[in-house]
């Protein structure tokens, strides 16, 4: 446990002109672990991954990826560290294979050790019969997985994924966080960026949300939820007539109950399992019919809508009610 | 499923990397065979307009006739348009984000300049070959000695290097391929219209004259006509570069080259910095 983070970031500040992107951003990640960088679009995500990789200068503060600092040894940092952008930057006029030795080529790896890499990557990524067809005839999500194929080719230990998934439909990105999750278990250290709540809930083990350049909240994804309040239990009956009846069942095991007859629903806020299982059993018996019991925690977009105050995926003016 | 082991990862140098981009680059010339295009039909058809349709009412001051005459100033059009070349495949790379991807490689950083250039000098001198072979069918000949037509053939591939520097200032300065296409139709076809390309500058108005003849294009072309035997040497009336083609060419280029490499490059790093 006494590892040096593989990734760190102190006090990183990015100034375009006036506009300040990056205001004092840290945060640092242990080996073989995930960090999620939560924030809505334009919160400073992609110019803090940009410095983290490199590609552009910080204004002040530091930074450092496998312990190398990324102002004064860039070339060090580029050696452990992969880079999948925003936009899949993949050649699209070259073959899956010619895009990956192609990289390969310009770390200088031997010929004996790309022919395995170039076919193990081209498995694990499911493009083997894709391998000699140009990029152009790729799907959407084939050129996501080539894309991060080819971040992979010299194996680095730390991992830098901007939005790996924005654009793919459900089935890939189920995929692709398969693939992921593969990675970690070997030991690579992730970084990724998203402004979906579900996937750094499904991947990081710490998130740090940013909104305006600022880190706004940092936990696991469960504290994280915690501190956005209490869990309830939800009780749908299955019948319109029964709501008097089960809300004083409710009643006998927790003191609020809240009711919506449209949706037939009664919901209580509740400690957790062991009041979810009282009330279970004290429906037993009653000859009420349920339809659903459970309990329900607060999503992680409860909590960024709590603090920032709008949600992560921006609403189609939609105006959603509180549900108290 | 094996998990691999890190590789040893190597620096193989400048040179190297580039020959690798340039390769890559070369690729895509293999794919889209059309964008060669630019160096072979649109040419040849320059070549066959001028020769055949306004090549009669043309008066040109040359000893085996227009068509000889001609050929050269395609020759310098075609090459000027290597900027062209470069900054086209230098903003689709930008945009594209492959720039980002190899910034973010443990390589030499001017790595994808210079393999684009020397992808982008190979695309022009392709269309040097085709236009040689052009002109040989419709009857140009080098007249000079070997020596005098290679050195122009050099003269050509100078010209080139200095187009890359402009090619690099404008693919860097643009947001998409659309906008540089827009700047260069705009800028380079009159540019290269408004010389001795493909009509005499001594019969153009006076004013207009003294700006073809001060064109550096139309040092090029001279000294390519001269050193080929395809002209015969200019007035005693014309502008001073062309009294002297070659070492004026070779001025300009290097003029060009100092004055636009630095703007270049600033411009690259900074579109590309933040």
């Amino acid at each position: 446990m006494g590892d040096p983070p593989a990734i760190e970031a102190i006090d990183l500040v990015k100034e375009f002109g006036e506009q300040r992107a990056v205001d004092g951003v840290s945060f640092s990640v242990p080996q073989g672990t995930v960090l999620g960088l939560l924030g809505p679009n334009g919160a400073g995500k992609t110019t803090t991954v940009r410095m983290m990789t490199t590609l552009t200068v910080p204004t002040s503060g530091t930074a450092r990826v496998a312990g190398h600092d990324v102002v004064r040894e860039p070339a060090a940092v580029r050696r452990s560290m992969g880079l999948t952008g925003q936009a899949a930057t993949v050649d699209e006029l070259l073959t899956g294979r010619e895009n990956l030795r192609l990289i390969g080529a310009l770390y200088g790896l031997s010929a004996t050790y790309m022919r395995r890499a170039t076919e193990d990557l081209l498995e694990r990524f499911s493009l083997v019969e894709a391998g000699n067809k140009v990029v152009k005839e790729y799907s959407g999500g084939m050129r996501r997985r080539l894309d991060l194929a080819v971040s992979l080719v010299a194996t680095p230990p730390v991992l830098f994924l901007d939005e790996p998934t924005t654009g793919l439909d459900p089935r890939s990105r189920v995929e692709l966080w398969d693939v992921l999750r593969e990675l970690v278990d070997g030991g690579t250290t992730l970084l990724l960026t998203t402004q979906y709540l579900e996937e750094a809930d499904q991947l990081a083990d710490r998130i740090v949300v940013i909104d305006q350049g600022n880190v706004i909240a940092e936990g696991t994804p469960l504290q994280l939820k915690d501190s956005s309040g209490a869990a309830a239990v939800v009780v749908t009956v299955s019948h319109a007539a029964d709501l008097g009846s089960a809300e004083a069942v409710i009643r006998s095991v927790v003191p609020e109950v809240h009711v919506e007859p449209n949706a037939r629903q009664l919901t209580a806020p509740a400690d957790g399992l062991a009041d979810m299982t009282r009330i279970a059993v004290a429906f037993e018996g009653t000859g009420i019919e349920l339809d659903d019991l459970g309990l329900k925690r607060p999503t992680l977009d409860d909590v960024f809508l709590r603090l920032t105050g709008h949600r992560a995926e921006e609403p189609e003016a939609e105006i959603e009610e509180a549900v108290s | 499923m094996t998990t691999l082991a890190r590789p040893e990862i190597r620096d193989i140098g400048l040179l190297r990397q580039s020959l690798v981009i340039a390769r890559r680059n070369l690729i895509h010339i293999k794919r889209m065979p059309e964008m060669l295009m630019d160096v072979t039909v649109q040419p040849v058809m320059f070549v066959l307009l001028f020769a055949y349709v306004f090549g009669g009412s043309i008066a040109a001051n040359a000893p085996a006739g227009y068509r000889e005459w001609l050929l050269p100033g395609i020759m310098g059009q075609t090459i000027a348009f290597a900027s062209f070349i470069v900054a086209v495949g230098l903003t689709a790379d930008i945009d594209k984000g492959i720039v980002d991807r190899m910034r973010s490689l443990p390589i030499h950083p001017a790595s994808v300049l210079v393999g684009r250039s020397m992808s982008s000098l190979l695309h022009s001198m392709i269309g040097i070959v085709v236009m040689s072979l052009t002109g040989l069918i419709v009857g140009w000949r080098i007249r000079g000695s070997v020596l005098d037509a290679v050195l122009a053939y050099l003269l050509i591939l100078l010209w080139g290097f200095a187009m890359i520097w402009l090619g690099i200032l404008v693919g860097s300065a643009m947001r998409s391929v659309e906008a540089v296409n827009g700047v260069m139709f705009t800028t380079m076809f009159p540019i290269t219209f408004l010389a001795n390309t493909f009509a005499p500058a001594e019969n153009m108005p006076g004013w207009l004259r003294h700006i073809a003849e001060w064109n550096p294009i139309s040092s090029l072309v001279q000294a390519v006509r001269e050193l080929w035997g395809n002209t015969t040497p200019v007035s005693s009336d014309a502008a001073l570069p062309l009294q002297h083609p070659v070492l004026s060419t070779v001025i300009w280029t290097l003029g060009i080259t100092a004055v636009i490499a630095p703007l270049a490059l600033r411009s690259f790093q900074r579109r590309t910095r933040d």
